[in-house]
């Protein structure tokens, strides 16, 4: 029996899937409202932590381990990078230039400017890589808490026998 | 004198230097003052171009990844950096 109570682990469950889509939201709309990748990945990322502290580290770890975290931040890290070194590629042949959006530029779905109409197909490569940038963040902050949470619980059974 | 020993003095010196160069620019009168920006020009560049420019509302987040991507760029490997620590110190204590 890991985690706290009956209590708090319904409570948990019932603000879960709340905490997930606002923090969904804000990268998805990172060009349009305030926030971004860095900020919605914290909040998921946060969301991930409660469930962590509701459930307990061993039963975390069970369904999730830090080596699938380590490989989805590594993911966004590519990502990001790729989306900056494709700007060297395409239209005008600057790192991280924006290469979807602009007069030379290859998009099909993101090359409008919103321009206040809330529209959340545009501003080219920039909602990709707030799409990257929220991966990195909710994985690695994700995988710093869980791996310190498992090693404090190891380290007590380590001293308790 | 060891390689320890060295070090230190090397930071001692770096740290001494760099005070000493903050009292003589403190009381320096060619400095700016703190608090007065002079007129910036940049700020109201990004204020009026950026929503045709990048085409996103959101002018700070136009200024983190499409003027200042580069920097962005660097705040990512600082949190890749940090995860990696983190995973590593943490990594023998699990068996």
């Amino acid at each position: 029996m890991s985690g706290m109570s009956r209590i708090v682990k319904t409570m948990t469950s019932t603000v879960f899937p709340f905490a997930m889509i606002f923090g969904l939201y804000v990268i998805a709309h990172g060009h349009l409202t305030p926030g971004g990748g860095f900020q919605g990945g914290a909040v998921v990322a946060s969301a991930c932590a409660m469930v962590l502290v509701a459930y307990g580290s061993v039963w975390t770890m069970r369904k999730i381990k830090e080596k699938h975290l380590s490989v989805l931040e590594s993911l966004g890290a590519l990502g990001f990078i790729s989306l900056a070194f494709l700007g060297l590629i395409f239209a005008d042949k600057i790192f991280f230039d924006d290469f979807i959006m602009g007069p030379n530029g290859i998009g099909m779905i993101f090359n409008n400017a919103a321009l206040g109409e809330s529209d959340i197909f545009t501003a080219g490569v920039i909602p990709l890589m707030n799409f990257a940038v929220g991966l990195k963040v909710i994985a690695g902050l994700f995988a710093i808490v869980l791996v310190m949470a498992y090693a404090t619980v190891k380290v007590k059974e380590v001293k308790s026998k | 004198m060891n390689k320890r020993d060295f070090l230190a003095l090397a930071f001692l010196t770096v740290i001494a230097v760099f005070l000493v160069f903050s009292v003589v620019f403190m009381f320096d009168e060619d400095l700016h003052p703190f608090g007065e920006p002079t007129e910036n020009d940049m700020d109201q560049y990004i204020i009026d171009n950026t929503q045709t420019e990048t085409g996103a509302d959101n002018g700070v987040t136009s200024v983190v990844f499409d003027y200042r991507g580069f920097d962005t760029l660097g705040e990512a490997t600082v949190l890749f950096t940090a995860v990696a620590g983190v995973i590593l110190v943490f990594r023998r204590l699990k068996k």
